[in-house]
């Protein structure tokens, strides 16, 4: 469904994605890992097209998005929907407003379906009542839940979860867990998240991918990561500061 | 010496690369502006943030502007006894240039800064990004409303200041020096050409366009966390400010010649 060949990225002096190859298929839950300022955020804003490669391709169900004008990516990207670490949520708008955003603005539906819509949608992430708040009346974890509502508004095939669990409390942390799984048994989407989170990953993936130093270095079930004889691969999942990898700004 | 010679030369390519990248920005804004869907409803709402709510802060500068205008005037001008001209330089200064200038700055200060804070937070907490994946324009949702509105509002709002400083001068040359009140406003009817308005009117949308792309430009790109917005704020005023007061005279000697 989505096929990854060569990425390259490079911001300034920093050379961010050095070669990145990565297959999603339909319906499966890709869990991509890797060290903080390893890129993950960056590989993630390629797919949905934020962000252009300087050299390689990206393939959504086989048309490659690289090098689409504006409304034929928007087309692609009406089969996406994404969860933002810090939510996103637009600070000027409604809570119901957020979530039937791209409703509102396709102009298909009056403002009174859109809100039916949009609690409905609120419901299924285990919200009620919250309606009319602005989003900073919204406690962390409330926020996520509704940028999880925006993001499957308009039933997007394909969902984007960027550190869904970061900044959570451990409960928060393992109930968004369960809405992944839910989300996906009950929309049968495809998913793609990234995390350095390894509880999460084991929780929510099909397979996990671990990125470093710009590269996929290894793709696995997560019971074959766990018995994984790459050392960088080990070292992260078991998460020890002793070992190949090498920490930013520390010297051994 | 190559150290001057460097940071010179450092200093000329930050210049032609910002421009460089507000033009880009301006492109896109113009392009679309034209392309449906319009967004209406943001620009109005826009136009009653920028506009209509800095009314009072504008009423207020025009009036005291008018009337420090008179009192100098009046003062300076009685030594060599032309003090019944009075009239006549309030409505030149405000039509020619406080009108459009002072509201500039007022605008700039108060919606300027709001709108490269409002973007510049809305960049760092990737609301920017996710309104990229709800299939929607960023450029087209924040910056054209708000270009729109600048340069619709400026010149809305530079006719309300010129008015309003005129009548600050008269306060202050009937009231306070007791001069003829037929005097002052013949005197201001007198040598006040239409050009005068229209020309100050067609600064004020210009400084009213730049000022918007400026602090869109400078919101939109923003980055480094709250300290980022801290700068893009900072750096929207600034270069704004300095945009207006450059262009106006350029401008002026181009439209008033």
């Amino acid at each position: 469904m989505i096929r990854i060949v060569n990425v390259h990225k490079t911001f300034g002096a920093n050379h961010v994605l050095r070669g990145v190859n990565l297959e999603i298929k339909k319906g499966e839950s890709m869990v991509v890992i890797g060290g903080s300022g390893s890129g993950k955020s960056v590989l993630i804003k390629h797919i949905i097209g934020i962000l252009k490669p300087d050299s390689g391709d990206i393939f959504v169900d086989n048309i490659n998005i690289v090098n689409l004008k504006e409304t034929e990516l928007n087309k692609i990207r009406k089969k996406f929907g994404m969860l933002f670490q810090g939510a996103a949520l637009f600070d000027s708008l409604r809570v119901w407003e957020n979530v039937g955003f791209s409703l509102l603005r396709e102009r298909t539906y009056s403002e009174k379906e859109v809100r039916r819509i949009a609690s409905e949608k609120l419901r299924l992430v285990g919200l009620a009542g919250v309606e009319d708040l602005m989003p900073s009346e919204l406690s962390g974890g409330m926020k996520k839940r509704v940028g999880l509502a925006r993001a499957i508004a308009h039933n997007p095939e394909i969902l984007l979860y960027d550190e869904p669990t970061t900044g959570l409390d451990p409960i928060m942390a393992d109930a968004i867990n369960d809405l992944i799984i839910e989300m996906r048994e009950k929309l049968s989407v495809t998913s793609v998240t990234i995390t350095h989170d390894m509880q999460s990953a084991y929780k929510i993936a099909d397979r996990i991918a671990m990125l470093y130093e710009g590269k996929i270095i290894e793709v696995g079930t997560p019971d074959e990561i766990k018995q994984t004889e790459n050392p960088i691969v080990r070292q992260f999942i078991t998460g020890s500061a002793a070992g190949p990898i090498r920490i930013e700004g520390v010297t051994a | 010496m190559l150290r001057v010679i460097e940071y010179i030369g450092s200093l000329i390519i930050k210049f032609a690369d910002e421009t460089g990248r507000i033009l880009i920005l301006l492109f896109s804004t113009l392009k679309q502006m034209i392309l449906p869907p319009y967004e209406i409803r943001n620009i109005i709402k826009q136009m009653l943030e920028i506009g209509v709510m800095s009314v009072p802060v504008v009423l207020i500068t025009a009036i005291f502007t008018g009337m420090v205008l008179a009192l100098q005037t009046y003062t300076g001008f009685k030594r060599f006894g032309a003090e019944s001209l009075v009239g006549s330089v309030v409505a030149l200064s405000m039509t020619r240039e406080m009108g459009p200038v002072l509201t500039g700055l007022i605008v700039t200060g108060r919606a300027g800064a709001a709108m490269a804070a409002e973007l510049g937070t809305m960049r760092v907490t990737e609301q920017i990004d996710a309104l990229e994946t709800l299939a929607t324009n960023p450029v087209k949702y924040l910056i054209v409303p708000r270009f729109l509105s600048g340069a619709l509002m400026l010149p809305a709002l530079t006719v309300l200041s010129d008015i309003i400083g005129i009548i600050g001068g008269y306060i202050i040359t009937v009231g306070l020096f007791g001069a003829s009140s037929a005097q002052y406003w013949r005197r201001v009817w007198d040598y006040l050409e239409l050009e005068d308005i229209y020309n100050g009117l067609i600064k004020a949308c210009f400084f009213g366009a730049s000022i918007a792309l400026i602090s869109c430009y400078k919101g939109f790109y923003t980055s480094g966390g709250a300290e980022g917005v801290g700068k893009a704020t900072t750096g929207a005023v600034v270069l704004s400010f300095m945009t207006i007061l450059i262009s106006d005279y350029f401008l002026s000697a181009w439209l008033f010649k």
